[in-house]
């Protein structure tokens, strides 16, 4: 021991998360073509998202009544008046090389989404959500795929013009884990709306976040980098953890974070430049002439609200103090809605909501996980659980006998009845039947018998075993337990 | 009398009464184009033959007696920045040179629902930007008047084919007062009508919140009946009011007496022409004699109209002509190796002069760090200019001043000095930015034979008002001028 220590310099990280959605109308967000996902290229297109000259945006209603939906959903408040802007760059995926979005009177402003990380719950500020168009595809031709070194570029439209919403967070956002957190939260949110598909894989939900990070315990923030292409769970957590290393080794090393957008390769797991504060876009904006103001009236929002269905933090409160659920096992449940849709559905035949949440949360979804298959999608339906775990109640079946019942209904989709007649798995409840079998066993183990009458109660439990044994587990042990410590006097 | 001067209500009648057929006023038209075209140079583009095959087919409809509207067989020429399916819409521009839309304009529409006939694309200034149809891709147009000098812009083909018997009407549109100012020019009616009121669906973006389509007639009848085709509600314009389109023919009554008219000093002011000053005053004398009241009144913030005109403008310009790149459709420079000069040379080759000295005055007022000194100023301005208007109707049932400042300039004689040039627009800009309906009528000629614009304007949707006024006076002036070319 030299007797120094070399202290490493302690940072915190503060981050802010921009994520694009993009809606399930029926059509694109200023014309009437439909929405497509994986279709021939440049079929859904039309003159207005083609950008042909001369053509016209109009407003789909129906974007901004999702958007007044999730800006509600995120406790925004709704700007009365909204109008959208003209955000211009020269690209050949934006076929007016202007994209029709809105800056500084977005739709909702000034919400927040609640975050629950077990120890700790945080309230997470949205600064705003606005309404934009998606801009189209490039597919680059040739080996890489990559835009360096290939022949030339096709450009898709099909995507151009699909209604797209943007959610930006205040810097509130700690930890690469809490950027996670919100991130499920929030999907999870936005799939109860019914407003998007919100999936990652497809691009229908995109992250990109903002990060910086300072000495800890200071003042102010530090030098942000702009992070694009997080679009999973795990790259959002990934990235977001190689940037803040790289920008503490930057710090510590006495060099100076650089403003920057940096693209994370999830193949290398690493961020690289993109483009600096220098050579960002001047985009200027300036307010669409081609659309009027949208104003949205109170009438308008309270009728959106009516049409919000029961969120998961409302959702999770109802079960913690309607079925006596755990603040945890009511989270889980409330947070898909999927899986609550199933749970309520399941209440409908079976009121014990305690057995049914075991059920779901337990042996159901560790089954489901193994399969990658959400348990929405099993061939297990509510209305056949819902048999198991009367059987259960009524003492047909044990819980260990009921998991291989589970297995057997999850893998083929039978019905808990057949699977108990085929395989003879029906519980003995017959005292007549179990009373032979018991006095066989008595008879047959003198020691243990014994030993009980002794005083050494704890034997009891190897003769049950013997019964079950007999019984291969098909004895109710509530029944043979009566009966045995009857005769056993 | 020739066919092709005719007016679209006396064709109507005299085809009714079975006097002429469609056939023979839609040849008229194509010999009068024949014979003066090579020195007017009004069309882009002629539809011949897709024109005297709608003749027949009108013809054989007339005959069996079905109905028909006012447009119906009316042989009408189209500026080249409205989208006509099928048929190229170049905007006078390079870099749309071999573009073919594939949809109509809201306005075309209209037209083609009364069976009207297409005599071809007319030409104008680049994306309808300038003042002397001098920056057109295909040639200058020449004034019919006097050839040696300018129709006015930018419909200067709209106008001069109309002025000479080329089109019994025409559609252009205007900006700034791109009909007005050619119409005044040429000695023909030309209307600007209320921001919204016609569909910009269809029509080439130069400045979405100042552009509108309107017609060029011979008088205000057909100017009138016109309006009644092309203005109405259409779903595909965000900007297009859902108000009630009146019959606009109603208006044309030959009485004024009690009506209240404003002359805005600003545009009386020494930069207009004497004999046009002349010939405004003596129209205005006319209106008095007719029992009208006239008075002068002061419109303050006039003065800045052409300051906020050549911000708004060019900055929606900007934005509006970014689409033109050479990636989807129209020209596109190919011996470019790279996206970046691709863009680069496609626009530097594509677009002339004006064009791109507008693009560049509006990117740079909307740049990060003078949007507010500039864009942001322009439209406060704009809305002290329509405070101003509403004052002086409240107190005026129309204003009357000069459509353009002079008669038609030699061609040439401006088009260096682009600030010379955007002065032929001080009497019409105004009205653009305040959204008004304005007419411009002809009020006579100049010693030197050239026609002298008169300009009525009305308050928003108060059509009505500028019809009445401009029909009474052009019968008080009786103008009955056709250019001996």
């Amino acid at each position: 021991m030299t007797g120094i220590i070399k202290t490493e310099n302690n940072y915190e990280s503060t981050i802010g998360l921009e994520t694009h959605l993009e809606l399930e109308t029926a059509t694109k967000m200023f014309c009437g073509c439909r929405l497509s996902f994986g279709e021939k290229k440049n079929i859904n297109t039309c003159p207005v998202c083609l950008g042909h000259p001369g053509s016209l945006p109009v407003i789909n209603k129906k974007a901004v009544e999702f958007a007044i939906k999730i800006a509600l959903a995120l406790n925004c408040s709704i700007n009365e008046r909204t109008i959208f802007h003209r955000k211009n760059y020269f690209y050949p995926d934006m076929p007016k090389n202007y994209q029709i979005s809105q800056y500084d009177i977005p739709l909702g402003v000034g919400g927040y989404l609640e975050i629950n990380m077990g120890d700790y719950v945080r309230n997470v500020g949205i600064t705003r959500v606005h309404m934009e168009e998606d801009a189209g595809k490039l597919v680059h031709t040739g080996s890489t795929g990559r835009i360096s070194g290939s022949g030339g570029s096709i450009v898709d439209y099909n995507r151009a013009g699909t209604p797209l919403i943007e959610i930006v967070t205040e810097p509130d956002i700690k930890t690469p884990e809490e950027a996670k957190e919100y991130m499920t939260v929030l999907r999870n949110l936005l799939l109860y709306l019914d407003v998007s598909n919100c999936s990652m894989e497809e691009g229908s939900l995109r992250c990109d976040a903002n990060v910086s990070i300072k000495p800890e315990g200071s003042d102010g923030l530090g030098t942000k980098t702009e992070i694009k292409n997080l679009n999973s769970f795990k790259f959002l957590r990934k990235g977001l953890e190689y940037e803040i290393k790289r920008q503490k080794k930057v710090l510590d090393s006495g060099e100076q974070v650089i403003q920057e957008t940096r693209h994370f390769d999830n193949n290398s797991g690493t961020t690289k430049a993109l483009r600096s504060k220098e050579e960002a876009h001047d985009y200027r904006y300036f307010p669409e002439p081609d659309l009027v103001p949208i104003i949205i009236g109170k009438d308008m929002v309270d009728a959106i609200r009516e049409t919000i269905v029961e969120l998961p933090e409302e959702k999770s409160r109802r079960y913690m103090e309607e079925y006596g659920l755990s603040s945890y096992d009511a989270g889980f449940l409330a947070g898909d809605s999927k899986i609550a849709g199933y749970f309520e559905r399941c209440l409908d035949c079976f009121d014990d909501a305690k057995a049914v949440a075991n059920w779901i949360m337990g042996d159901f979804s560790a089954l489901a996980n193994k399969e990658k298959i959400h348990i929405s999608d099993s061939k297990v339906s509510p209305e056949s659980l819902c048999r198991m775990l009367k059987m259960i109640a009524g003492g047909r079946i044990s819980i260990k006998i009921a998991k291989t019942v589970f297995e057997e209904m999850f893998n083929d989709g039978s019905d808990p009845e057949e699977v108990i007649k085929n395989k003879g798995l029906e519980q003995i409840s017959d005292s007549g039947e179990l009373e032979a079998i018991i006095d066989e066993v008595i008879s047959s183990n003198p020691g243990p018998v014994g030993q009980y009458r002794e005083g050494k109660k704890k034997a009891i439990g190897f003769l049950i075993g013997q019964v079950m044994a007999k019984t291969k587990g098909k004895a109710n042990p509530r029944i043979v337990n009566a009966i045995m410590s009857k005769k056993l006097r | 009398m020739d066919l092709n001067y005719l007016t679209a209500h006396d064709i109507k009648d005299k085809i009714k009464k079975k006097e002429i057929s469609c056939r023979e006023v839609t040849e008229s038209v194509f010999s009068r184009i024949e014979e003066v075209d090579v020195s007017i140079n009004a069309y882009i583009r002629l539809e011949k033959d897709s024109a005297l095959k709608s003749a027949d087919r009108i013809d054989k409809k007339i005959s069996k007696g079905e109905d028909t509207c006012d447009f119906t067989g009316i042989p009408v020429g189209i500026k080249d920045n409205i989208c006509t399916r099928d048929i190229t819409t170049t905007c006078a521009s390079k870099i749309l040179n071999n573009y073919i839309p594939i949809y109509d304009a809201g306005v075309i529409k209209r037209l083609k629902s009364q069976d009207y006939i297409l005599t071809g694309k007319l030409n104008m200034d680049e994306f309808a930007m300038g003042s002397s149809n001098e920056n057109s891709f295909f040639g200058p147009v020449s004034n019919p008047w006097d050839t040696e000098r300018v129709p006015g812009g930018s419909s200067g083909g709209p106008a001069a084919s109309v002025a000479a018997g080329e089109a019994i009407c025409s559609l252009g549109s205007d900006t700034g007062g791109s009909i007005r100012q050619p119409a005044s020019l040429c000695g023909v009616v030309g209307f600007k009508p209320t921001y919204g009121l016609v569909s910009r669906y269809g029509l080439v973006a130069f400045a979405s919140s100042l552009d509108q389509i309107g017609p060029f007639a011979r008088d205000m009848e057909d100017c009138a009946a016109l309006l009644n085709v092309i203005c109405g509600h259409d779903s595909h314009d965000s900007t297009s009011l859902d108000a009630e389109v009146p019959d606009f023919k109603s208006f044309l009554k030959d009485e004024i007496k009690g009506m209240r008219i404003g002359v805005p000093s600003q545009l009386m002011l020494e930069g207009i022409d004497p004999e046009v000053r002349g010939a405004v005053n003596s129209a205005l004398k006319m209106a008095e004699d007719m029992g009208a009241k006239v008075e002068e009144i002061s419109i303050p913030n006039l003065e800045y109209a052409l300051n906020v005109y050549y911000i708004i403008a060019p900055s929606e310009a900007s934005s509006n002509l970014s689409r033109f790149d050479g990636v989807r459709y129209g020209f596109r420079d190919s011996d470019a190796d790279t996206l970046r000069n691709m863009y680069k040379k496609t626009r530097a080759r594509g677009f002339g002069d004006e064009v791109k000295r507008r693009i560049m005055i509006g990117t740079y007022c909307l740049s990060a760090g003078y949007y507010d000194a500039y864009y942001e100023k322009a439209l406060k301005v704009r809305t002290l200019i329509i405070q101003d208007f509403n004052d002086a109707f409240s107190k005026y049932d129309v204003l009357i001043s000069p459509t353009s400042p002079t008669t038609a300039f030699k061609k040439g004689e401006k088009t260096d000095d682009p600030l010379s040039m955007y002065m032929s627009d001080i009497c019409t800009i105004p009205v653009n930015l305040a959204g008004l309906p304005a007419v411009s009528i002809p009020a006579g000629l100049s010693n030197d034979g050239l026609p002298i614009g008169l300009q009525v304007m009305g308050n928003v949707l108060r059509e009505d008002n500028v019809i009445r006024a401009a029909y009474a006076l052009e019968k008080a002036i009786g103008f009955k001028g056709i250019p001996k070319i």
